[in-house]
């Protein structure tokens, strides 16, 4: 099960990010300031937000539907970002805790009473999703809501999404109407519509949350091409054996060298 | 939306102008502290390393070389763990890291390996110092020093194995840049502690780790292309080339020492310790400044995606 988030419809009302903070009772991020950007003062995904609107004001010519006038020569984008639940997870991955876990809905979710606060996920996490929380020095990211669905509701954000800009469900059939969708926009004329997170060929294997964007990825604070760093740990864990041997024969030639 | 370092003279065309969110940050920074886990990485190769001197010196009839590398090595896990437990934030944490074994995870397999290595360590400066318990002594300090090199090095898979991409990028080279630091600042601490005649090895040592830890460090940042440049601007630069330059007076110090009094060779150890130390928080405080502008995630990635859609 996962996420599509369509941009495209995104009003950026911030309903989303009301929700899931009143449905996990997540505590503000502190400090509170008006950080300038457009109109957004949260700024990014942390421990205690699990989804974050950008707003992306842009000097772009924007056309009528069809190629037709040019009505203006800005456009706002409105992104609402989650945690993707990469099939590859590298946050998972590099756990020494066992306190993350796939769930038997295909998501990924922190165990607060396992997790010690290491701060190795943190780390791993190509999207920059996952965070550790101050006040109590655990890690903590986007569960889907896994107590909701477990009892087959939606999850809040896509529960107070009034454009639909948000939706949960089978990830084949949310990509089958992503398709159609980008399909739709591209004969409008919106060609810079495309899929960011759905390709299982992708350096995550695919995302359980994944997003009709308008414009590349980075435009949006996403990055273009994340890879699953655990990827290449079996080179990792050769070049460190052969480097450890290393060691060894170098002592050992700085002591027989001078018999 | 946002260009940064536009009109800057050493970016590449690509680098110059690129598109991120407000010009934040794509990744998040590590959380880990530049004193415990930079400390951490320092103190893994220093016990490591020394341990393999211990074990040298016991072969080999030099029985103050011996005794220092144990008592290095004793020092340099015992707060290497302290540091660790401390980012933790309480001790009752790091048993967490000992409910299961994760071979996709690199710090649960250093939990474990430490867990094997400290009471080993331990066994052999106190057999050693109390001269009791001779044979378990001496196959505490082998054991020690068969797990020694690992510990000196799984630190650097520890750090390449995440989305830092001015540690990610490296971790071909890592281990050897571990590698030779471990081997410099165990000879430098060697040369400290122990008499003339007995620091032969370490003199030798000290100028081979220093040319393992030069090499593969220089070879690193320019395999990493543009993220190379997060090595050598601001704290980080500045550590790196600190560091550089201690090794290479160190490493001169301990060559020409053989014939030389006591002060050179305590000097040339000192200025070896701290080569090692700069480098190891240069690498750490890179990793963090790589992560601060997303002009290191972007860029590479671009170039990455470009490089696929041109095979294809």
């Amino acid at each position: 099960m996962g996420f599509f988030t369509d941009t495209s419809v995104c009003i950026g009302c911030k309903a989303c990010e009301v929700a899931c903070k009143e449905w996990n009772r997540l505590p503000p991020d502190p400090p509170f300031q008006l950080t300038g950007l457009s109109f957004d003062n949260t700024e990014q995904l942390s421990a205690s937000t699990w989804r974050h609107v950008a707003f992306i004001e842009q000097r772009k010519p924007v056309r009528e539907p069809s190629g037709g006038e040019q009505t203006s020569d800005q456009r706002w984008l409105m992104a609402s970002d989650v945690c993707k639940h990469c099939t590859d997870a590298a946050c998972l991955d590099v756990c020494p805790t066992g306190s993350l876990f796939r769930t038997e809905f295909g998501t990924v979710v922190v165990q607060a009473d396992i997790c010690n606060g290491c701060g190795y996920c943190v780390s791993a996490c190509p999207y920059g999703v996952i965070d550790k929380r101050e006040s109590d020095g655990l890690a903590w990211k986007c569960t889907l809501c896994y107590d909701r669905i477990g009892e087959g509701m939606v999850p809040a954000c896509a529960k107070a999404c009034p454009t639909e800009s948000i939706q949960y469900g089978e990830l084949s059939e949310l990509l089958d109407r992503a398709t159609a969708r980008v399909e739709t926009l591209q004969r409008e004329g919106v060609t810079d519509a495309r899929l960011y997170g759905h390709d299982p060929d992708d350096g995550v294997r695919g995302n359980g949350a994944f997003f009709l964007l308008l414009d590349e990825p980075e435009v949006y604070g996403l990055p273009p091409a994340p890879m699953d760093t655990t990827r290449d740990l079996p080179a990792m864990w050769r070049h460190m054996a052969l480097a450890a041997l290393t060691v060894a024969a170098g002592i050992i030639t700085a002591f027989a060298a001078g018999r | 939306m946002t260009t940064r370092d536009r009109g800057d003279g050493r970016a590449t065309a690509q680098a110059d102008h690129f598109d991120s969110y407000y010009g934040r940050r794509i990744l998040k920074p590590p959380t880990w502290e530049a004193a415990t886990i930079g400390g951490y990485l320092y103190l893994g190769g220093l016990a490591g390393a020394s341990s393999v001197f211990a074990a040298g010196g016991q072969l080999t009839g030099r029985p103050r070389l011996a005794r220092a590398g144990k008592a290095a090595a004793l020092v340099g896990v015992g707060l290497s763990l302290a540091a660790l437990v401390e980012d933790l934030g309480r001790p009752a944490r790091f048993l967490h890291m000992l409910r299961t074994f994760k071979p996709t995870s690199p710090m649960s397999v250093g939990s474990w390996l430490l867990a094997a290595y400290a009471p080993l360590v331990g066994v052999s400066l106190f057999t050693d110092v109390t001269g009791r318990f001779p044979l378990a002594g001496r196959a505490a300090c082998y054991g020690a020093a068969v797990l020694g090199p690992a510990v000196t090095t799984y630190t650097a898979v520890l750090i390449s194995d995440t989305a830092v991409p001015a540690w990610h990028e490296g971790y071909r080279e890592m281990p050897f840049l571990f590698a030779g630091s471990a081997t410099a600042t165990a000879a430098g601490s060697a040369l400290i502690a122990t008499p003339a005649a007995e620091n032969g090895p370490a003199r030798r040592a000290a100028v081979l780790g220093t040319a393992l830890e030069l090499a593969a460090g220089r070879l690193m940042r320019h395999r990493m292309g543009m993220v190379g440049e997060a090595y050598e601007r601001g704290r980080a630069g500045v550590l790196m080339r600190t560091g550089e330059a201690l090794a290479l007076a160190g490493a001169a110090g301990a060559a020409l020492s053989g014939r030389g009094g006591r002060a050179a060779a305590v000097l040339s150890g000192a200025a070896l310790m701290a080569a090692s130390a700069c480098i190891r928080l240069g690498v750490f405080s890179a990793g963090v400044a790589s992560t601060q502008d997303p002009r290191y995630t972007v860029v590479p990635q671009r170039e990455r995606l470009a490089g696929r859609l041109s095979k294809t």
